[in-house]
C-alpha cells in the first residue's frame, strides 16, 4: 500500500428531496511518513469507504471505540479534512471537490460542535466575539444588530446576555459547551456535526446539553450528525444509527433496529459491554468479552476487518470484505457473511423466560 | 460485619491556592471491610479521590493541608505516619491503579522489570529468579497473552488495555489488603472495559484485597461495588448498599444523578438533569452545599442556613444520607433503577 485513491470526479448527485446529506465511498488516508527525507511509508486508513445518508431534520448517530475513524468522518464531511476519495454531497450539490472560497457560502449551512469544550474556545476572546465570530467572518451585520443577534443567541442556549463580556475560564464545562452551540447556530444552520459534543461533561451537566440540543432542533428544524462513544447517549438522542469499526460501517438501521435487533457481531458485542444500568442486573446480562484489542488501521486485516475479534469467523470472512446490505431476511443493512439478529441486552432474560416457559408446558402436560 | 480494615474519620483536606481555600474534603468518614467492593461516586471536583491520596500521603503539602481527621489501617493513623512508613504501605498493603497507566507506568522499563521490582521492594530477600516466576504468574492471571514474551516488553509496546492489566499485575504483586482503583476503566474503550471489569473481579478473588472503587461511572458501580459512598462537593451525601442507593436513594443528588443517565435498554422521552452547575469549592454555598440545585429543598430555609449531617435514616439498617428531608424523599417514584432492568 504505497498509493492512495484519488478522488472520484465530479457528478452533479441526484437524491431524494428528504435527503439533506449523502455520502458515497468516503475515503480518507492519512500517510505515514518516516526518515530524514519524511518519506511516504504507508497509510493510515482512517476511513476507508464509507456510505450513509441522512434525512433533513433527524439525529443520525454514528458510533464506535477510539480509532475507529467516526471523528476522521465527520471532519471530513464538513471538508475540515480533504477527503482522499468519495463524494460528499450537501443539499443535492456535490461539495467535495469546492475550493476554499466555494465552500464558504456551504459552511454557513454547516457546522460543527467540538469535544472539548476547553480547547476549542480561544481563551483571549469574549464570549462576545466568540459567538459573533462567524456573523463576522461572513459579513452579515454590524454592531448593535450584531450586537442584539449574540444576545439572542446566548438565551437561546440558556445563558444570560451578561455572560456575553466575559472570557471562556470563567465559565464550567457546560455552559461552555453551550457557548460552543451557540457559536454554531449563529449562521442559522440546517446541519451540525457533533463531535462527542457531552463526553467531557459530568453526568449531571451532559443531560442538560442532550435536552438542549433537542429543543434546538425543534426549534430550528436542524439535522444532526451526531459522533460518540457513549452508546447510551446515542441511543437517546438518535433516529438512526451507523457503527463504525476500523474506517468503516459495519451496521446501519434505526435506533430499535440497532438495539434491539443488531445482527452484526461487533455491535452485539458492543452492547453487550456496556456496564449495566443498575446492580439489579447483574448476572442478567449475557456479556460477550471481545478478545484482544482493534487492529491498526495502517495494517487492517483481509476481508472483514472485524474478524480477527470475531467469533463467528470462517474462511470466507478472510478472502471477501462482506458489503454493507440488508442480510438474512433483516431490513437494514449489515456489513457480516454471518449475520443473525440477537438482542444482547436481553439474551439472558429470554432465554432464562424461554426455560420458564418450557417447564412450565411441561408441567402442564405431566 | 467484620472489623474494618481501614477506617476514615472526619477527614478534612484544604488546598490554598491564589484564589482563596479549596475545601478539597469536608469532614468525610467512612469504613472499608475485609474482601468488599466499596464505590465511591462522585463527579468532578466532589473529592472522590482526595481522601484515599490523602490518605496514602499523596497530595502534595503544601499546597494541600489535612485540617483534621484520622485514617486508621492495622490500629495505624496513616495521617501521622513518617513517609518512610509510607511508602513502605503503598504497593505493599495498600496498593492503587489508576486511570491512565501510560502515564503510570515508567516508559523506559521493560514491563517485567517494573512488577518484578514491585516484588523485590517489598520482600527484601526474594530472589530476582523468583520474582521473574512470579512475575510471569502474574501476568497470566491478569490475562496478558504471551506473557512469557510479553514480559520483556516496555510499556509503548502495550495498548492501553493492556497497560492497565500490567497495573493491576503490579498492584496485586504483594497480596495487598486494600486496593484502590481510582477510575480504572474510564481511559478505555467499552469492550476493553468490559475485559478490565473481569480482570479486576479476578484479582480480587485472587488476593480477597478490599477495593475502593473510585469513578464518575455508575455503570462500573452498578457491576462491581457492594457499599457505594456518594460524594458532593467535597463532603459523603449518602452511604448504603449498591442494591438501596440505586432502587431507594435518599439524598436528592443521587436521585438527579440516577435520573440525569441516559439508559440503554429504555427509551426515554427526556433526561432529567440536575439544574445549575457544580458549586466553587472556595465559595461553597451556606447550608446544604447541594440547595441551589436541588428541587426538593424549595426555598425552605434550614436548607440555606444549616448544613445538614449525615445520619442514619429509621428502619433503614446502614443507610445514611445527609439530608434535612430525607424521610420525604421515601414515597417519591425513583425513575431509574426501580424497574427491574426489562426496561422500556
Amino acid at each position: 500500500m504505497t498509493e492512495a485513491p484519488q478522488a472520484a470526479s465530479v457528478a452533479q448527485a441526484e437524491t431524494p428531496s428528504d435527503e439533506i446529506l449523502r455520502v458515497e465511498g468516503l475515503v480518507k488516508h492519512f500517510p505515514i511518513k518516516a526518515g530524514v527525507f519524511k518519506r511516504t511509508v504507508g497509510w493510515v486508513r482512517a476511513v476507508d469507504g464509507v456510505d450513509l445518508s441522512v434525512k433533513t431534520g433527524e439525529t443520525f448517530g454514528i458510533v464506535g471505540e477510539s480509532g475507529c475513524g467516526k471523528t476522521t468522518l465527520g471532519r471530513t464531511i464538513i471538508k475540515l479534512i480533504e477527503p482522499t476519495a468519495g463524494r460528499i454531497i450537501f443539499e443535492g450539490r456535490d461539495i467535495t471537490n469546492l475550493k476554499r472560497k466555494e465552500m464558504r457560502p456551504v459552511r454557513r449551512d454547516i457546522q460543527i460542535v467540538f469535544q472539548d469544550p476547553y480547547a476549542s474556545l480561544n481563551p483571549r476572546m469574549t464570549v462576545r466575539e466568540i459567538v459573533g465570530e462567524p456573523l463576522h467572518v461572513h459579513g452579515l451585520s454590524k454592531g448593535a444588530e450584531r450586537r442584539r443577534r449574540v444576545e439572542e443567541l446566548l438565551r437561546t442556549v440558556g445563558l444570560s446576555p451578561e455572560h456575553a463580556n466575559r472570557f471562556p475560564h470563567e465559565f464550567s464545562g457546560g455552559q461552555r459547551q453551550r457557548i460552543g452551540v451557540a457559536r454554531a447556530l449563529a449562521l442559522n444552520p440546517r446541519l451540525i456535526v457533533l463531535d462527542e459534543p457531552v463526553s467531557a461533561l459530568d453526568v449531571s451537566i451532559q443531560a442538560q446539553v442532550v435536552n438542549l440540543l433537542d429543543e434546538l432542533q425543534q426549534q430550528f428544524g436542524l439535522t444532526y450528525l451526531f459522533i460518540a462513544h457513549d452508546l447510551s447517549v446515542v441511543r437517546h438522542v438518535s433516529d438512526r444509527v451507523g457503527v463504525m469499526y476500523l474506517g468503516k460501517l459495519v451496521e446501519v438501521g434505526t435506533r430499535e433496529e440497532i438495539y434491539r435487533t443488531p445482527m452484526h457481531p461487533y455491535t452485539q458485542a458492543l452492547l453487550s459491554a456496556v456496564p449495566i444500568d443498575s446492580p439489579n442486573q447483574r448476572g442478567k446480562r449475557e456479556r460477550i468479552v471481545l478478545q484482544g484489542d482493534v487492529p491498526s488501521p495502517a495494517n487492517p486485516p483481509s476481508g472483514c476487518r472485524f474478524r480477527t475479534r470475531c467469533w463467528k469467523a470462517q474462511e470466507i470472512c478472510a478472502e471477501e470484505d462482506p458489503a454493507l446490505v440488508p442480510r438474512a431476511g433483516g431490513a437494514h443493512p449489515v456489513a457480516c457473511h454471518f449475520a443473525e439478529v440477537m438482542d444482547p441486552l436481553r439474551l439472558a432474560e429470554a432465554a432464562a423466560a424461554q426455560r420458564a416457559a418450557a417447564q412450565a408446558t411441561s408441567q402442564a402436560t405431566s | 460485619m467484620a472489623e474494618p480494615v481501614l477506617s476514615i474519620r472526619d477527614l478534612t483536606v484544604e488546598f490554598d491556592t491564589e484564589d482563596g481555600v479549596v475545601k478539597a474534603v469536608t469532614d468525610v468518614s467512612y469504613d472499608l471491610y475485609p474482601g468488599e467492593v466499596l464505590g465511591i461516586v462522585g463527579e468532578s471536583g466532589s473529592g472522590k479521590s482526595v481522601s484515599m491520596l490523602t490518605v496514602l500521603g499523596l497530595i502534595p503539602q503544601p499546597p494541600g493541608r489535612v485540617v483534621r481527621g484520622e485514617a486508621i489501617f492495622e490500629g495505624e493513623d496513616l495521617l501521622k505516619a513518617p513517609a518512610g512508613r509510607l511508602r513502605e504501605i503503598r504497593g505493599g498493603k495498600i496498593a492503587m491503579i489508576f486511570q491512565d497507566p501510560m502515564t503510570s507506568l515508567n516508559p523506559v522499563f521493560t514491563i517485567g522489570d517494573q512488577i518484578a521490582e514491585a516484588l523485590l521492594v517489598h520482600n527484601p530477600g526474594m530472589e530476582e529468579e523468583e520474582a521473574r516466576r512470579r512475575t510471569l504468574e502474574l501476568l497470566e492471571l491478569v490475562g496478558v497473552p504471551f506473557a512469557e514474551r510479553r514480559v520483556d516488553q516496555y510499556p509503548h509496546e502495550f495498548s492501553g488495555g493492556m497497560r492497565q492489566r500490567a497495573m493491576i499485575a503490579m498492584a496485586i504483586a504483594n497480596q495487598p489488603k486494600v486496593l484502590i482503583a481510582d477510575e480504572p476503566t474510564t481511559a478505555l474503550d467499552v469492550t476493553i472495559q468490559a475485559q478490565i471489569v473481569e480482570v479486576i473481579k479476578a484479582a480480587q478473588r485472587e488476593t480477597n484485597a478490599a477495593i475502593v472503587l473510585i469513578t464518575h461511572d455508575l455503570g462500573l458501580i452498578a457491576e462491581l461495588a457492594d457499599r457505594v459512598v456518594v460524594m458532593y462537593a467535597g463532603r459523603v451525601v449518602e452511604l448504603a448498599d449498591v442494591f438501596t442507593i440505586f432502587n431507594s436513594p435518599r439524598h436528592p443528588y443521587t436521585i438527579g444523578l440516577m435520573s440525569s443517565l441516559a439508559r440503554l435498554d429504555a427509551d426515554q422521552e427526556r433526561l432529567e438533569p440536575i439544574p445549575g452547575q457544580p458549586p466553587s469549592l472556595i465559595s461553597l454555598p451556606p447550608g446544604c452545599a447541594f440547595h441551589p440545585r436541588c428541587i426538593h429543598s424549595q426555598g425552605r430555609e434550614i436548607c440555606r442556613t444549616e448544613v445538614p449531617v449525615l445520619r442514619s435514616l429509621p428502619g433503614e439498617g446502614d443507610h445514611v444520607s445527609a439530608c434535612h428531608f430525607a424521610e420525604e424523599l421515601v414515597a417519591r417514584d425513583v425513575r431509574v433503577g426501580a424497574t427491574s432492568g426489562g426496561g422500556a
